[in-house]
């Protein structure tokens, strides 16, 4: 019964099968996660193929050189991941922690960046709505750019913040100590949710931001 | 044998613990993570949103008895059918079957003490009614005309109805929908009880694997939809404007990837039903039980890759449209494959037209009747024909409603002595399941005839000559209307009236009748093992298992 605390849940007849169904769950999670960003990558692929020109004007207006320092960020977020992953498995609980907190704190960084970067579109006037106005090319196509530009990052950043707010769940539990060896998959999972959200940026990167460099 | 532990026999009492008695009061049922106790909050809630989808489709007959458009104005009439399809479509036949029979049984026939997460299950109600009453508002505070598949740009641009109040509900509720197909998921693959098999699982909880995968890979479609037309309404984002370079046509194409997997989700859990019901009242093993199985899982892959099918006219290629219909035909090949192993189940078989079968076999042939028509549907030529008619609208109500819903009021008679602890009624319930197809058949036939006389949808008014067919339309929905609260009365009467069920009236072989009705709060007074595959009535009802039962 779960009502003794124990970390085995009722249903389950031992901590491995708990275990592979926490592991498995979030994997299908992810898939469906891969369904709901492939709906706008999928809506992206049609009108940069629809317009090409317009959809690389829009690529130079943003700010590489933040985007490529977010990537590195969120990189970098990742292998901190594995590090809190790897110091549970041995039951190293204050490295552990350390990592975790080390994790949220580059992805605080990357929506801090990514705010800054918002700030120079609102007041470059490239956020869609009544307000945009965009130069050189065609600005009806353009304002596609631009609203899957902050359509496709922002439902990032949004995972991001629950990324950093599960982190903040599991560290919760781990400061308590109910992070051992044995018992460990709230860090395992998170992780998983963390890569993945990490991939997605991966993917959003070049598409978004290196475009416009290949002419 | 080979019971795992050979405990002594448990104490009889004299009233022995249920899941219903394990606790008492508002609390122990609003946080309850028992799936058997979600599944009645599930049923208790979808009902209530049958009632009123219903209410909707009451108004529309009544509207449709004359000719002339004297009932309601054509406005209130484009609101009136936008919310029954909406309500019925996301808050009625989407989580039908899967979130009440699915909840209580998917454990059950596995062997297992609960999902893999009840706790998630039990927020999969909550968001499902969080869904609802945003819905519902929006349907108390003026309603919506966008028709239920929100067609790009009236929904997006010109719309002046509460679209975004409506869609944010079918996107929460579309979580819930994620969340209960991700437990089905993972609770089948993990929580199988010692010896139970992929080839000995019934095939209700292989149309319940088959429909989780689509709700799984489908639902998050349907919601970066939701969110990109709500996005466009908000800010002009232009994806699915024409003004702003946006191109309407991909909202259809992202709105029938969903949605044309969806009808799979309202219908593959009623085949597993229908299977179950089958093998019972036939007392034989499903003829060819790999074989529907394997249909299901079938229909699941190839569901995904027909939507064109809903588009011959929206201007998509005809090199699209000629490969969409190619794969329509194809789905009718898992599907027949189906309607011919129940039948030959039925051949040589000791069939007992008891209510669940009555209803099974009404399924088969509506099912039937809704498949074929769907095939001239899949047809382009035909489609031109009778594209934006009654012929479809009478398509898919066979399906939906002479399939899904026939098989879901089969499934709750089935298993209502295991979830009530009490039996139902005989003979009212048979005359209620011909009542209902009596209704059914009267309400819809006569439109596939208005359909291909040219009569189109979603018009509050039409030409004199469809005035009979019409009038016999609306007749058959009033008997359809009595049947439907006719078992709703009567199962609430047996609730306290009626004889107690045995654990196993069925004679029925699969776990969930091994064990006691109602079942204890933890199913099974101890795990089971599974020595046979699910369907052994040639051998006799109590080989399939060594659960002990008390």
């Amino acid at each position: 019964m779960s009502e003794t605390g124990g970390p085995l849940a009722h249903q389950f007849a031992d901590l491995a099968q708990q275990r592979e169904a926490s592991t498995l769950g979030m994997w299908t999670f992810l898939v469906t996660e891969v369904m709901f960003f492939g709906g706008l990558f999928a809506g992206y692929a049609v009108y940069r193929h629809a317009f090409p020109a317009e959809f690389m004007a829009g690529s130079r207006t943003l700010d590489v050189l933040l985007g490529s320092v977010n990537t590195v960020v969120l990189i970098c977020s990742s292998l901190t991941v594995v590090l809190a992953v790897h110091c549970a498995q041995l039951g190293q609980t204050r490295a552990v922690n350390a990592w975790i907190v080390a994790t949220m704190v580059l992805g605080a960084a990357f929506l801090a960046i990514k705010l800054v970067e918002y700030g120079h579109k609102w007041h470059e006037n490239l956020v869609p709505g009544p307000g945009f106005l965009f130069e050189g090319a065609n600005e009806t196509p353009a304002r596609l750019f631009f609203g899957f530009y902050f359509v496709m990052t922002g439902m990032h950043a949004v995972h991001m913040v629950v990324g950093i707010g599960l982190w903040a769940w599991v560290l919760a539990r781990s400061m308590r100590g109910l992070v051992t060896p044995e018992h460990h998959s709230h860090v395992e999972i998170v992780g998983l949710y963390w890569h993945f959200v990490d991939i997605v940026w991966i993917f959003l990167f070049p598409l978004l931001y290196l475009l416009g460099a290949h002419e | 044998m080979t019971s795992q532990s050979p405990s002594p026999a448990p104490a009889v009492h004299a009233r022995r613990e249920n899941y219903l008695t394990a606790g008492y009061g508002v609390k122990s049922w609003l946080l309850t993570t028992d799936h058997k106790r979600i599944a009645l909050l599930y049923l208790i809630s979808i009902t209530l949103f049958f009632m009123i989808g219903g209410f909707f489709a009451v108004l529309m007959r009544l509207e449709l008895i004359t000719p002339a458009g004297d009932l309601v104005k054509a406005e209130t009439y484009n609101k009136l059918f936008t919310m029954h399809g909406v309500i019925m479509v996301f808050f009625f036949l989407i989580p039908s079957i899967p979130a009440t029979l699915g909840n209580f049984l998917v454990p059950m026939m596995i062997g297992a003490k609960d999902l893999a997460f009840p706790r998630l299950n039990l927020l999969s109600w909550y968001l499902f009614v969080l869904g609802g009453v945003i819905t519902l508002w929006a349907v108390i505070s003026g309603g919506v005309d966008t028709g239920w598949t929100f067609y790009t740009p009236y929904s997006s641009v010109y719309a002046n109805t509460h679209v975004i109040a409506t869609a944010l509900g079918i996107f929460i509720a579309g979580f819930s929908s994620i969340l209960t197909g991700l437990n089905f998921i993972v609770t089948i693959h993990k929580m199988r009880a010692p010896g139970l098999r992929w080839s000995r699982l019934p095939l209700f909880i292989w149309a319940m694997y088959a429909t989780s995968l689509v709700i799984t890979l489908g639902t998050p479609v349907l919601a970066i939809t939701i969110v990109l037309v709500a996005l466009e309404r908000l800010f002009q984002i232009g994806i699915f404007d024409p003004a702003l370079g946006g191109d309407p046509v991909l909202f259809q194409h992202l709105f029938w990837f969903y949605s044309h997997p969806a009808v799979y989700i309202m219908v593959l859990p009623s085949m597993g039903v229908v299977s179950e019901i089958v093998a019972a009242f036939t007392r034989k093993r499903p003829f060819g039980y790999g074989f529907i199985a394997g249909s299901s899982l079938a229909i699941a892959v190839l569901g995904f890759l027909v939507w064109g099918h809903h588009m011959f006219v929206s201007g998509q290629s005809v090199y699209a449209g000629l490969v969409f219909s190619l794969l329509s035909y194809l789905v009718a090949i898992p599907s027949a494959v189906k309607v011919f192993n129940w039948t030959a189940t039925l051949y040589k078989g000791s069939v007992s037209l008891q209510t669940p079968m009555l209803y099974a076999l009404g399924f088969i042939g509506l099912f039937t009747i809704g498949g074929l028509t769907g095939l001239f549907l899949a047809c382009m030529g035909l489609d031109v024909h009778v594209h934006d008619t009654y012929f479809v609208v009478a398509h898919f109500h066979y399906i939906m409603v002479g399939g899904a819903v026939m098989g879901y009021l089969g499934g709750i008679h089935y298993w209502w002595p295991k979830i009530s602890g009490r039996l139902y009624p005989e003979f009212l319930a048979k005359l209620s399941a011909l009542i209902l197809f009596i209704g059914f058949n009267l309400t819809f036939f006569p439109q596939f005839v208005l359909g291909y006389l040219g009569m189109p949808r979603r018009y509050h008014a039409y030409a004199d000559e469809f005035a009979v067919l019409n009038v016999m339309s609306t007749a058959g929905a009033s008997i359809l209307g009595a049947g439907y609260l006719l078992p709703l009365a009567y199962l609430l009467w047996s609730l306290k009236y009626s004889k107690a069920a045995e654990p196993n009236p069925w004679q029925a072989t699969g776990l969930e009748w091994k064990t006691p009705s109602p079942p204890p709060k933890d199913n099974f007074e101890q795990t089971p093992v599974v020595t046979h595959e699910s369907y052994d009535y040639l051998e006799g009802a109590d080989v399939a298992t060594e659960a002990q039962v008390v």
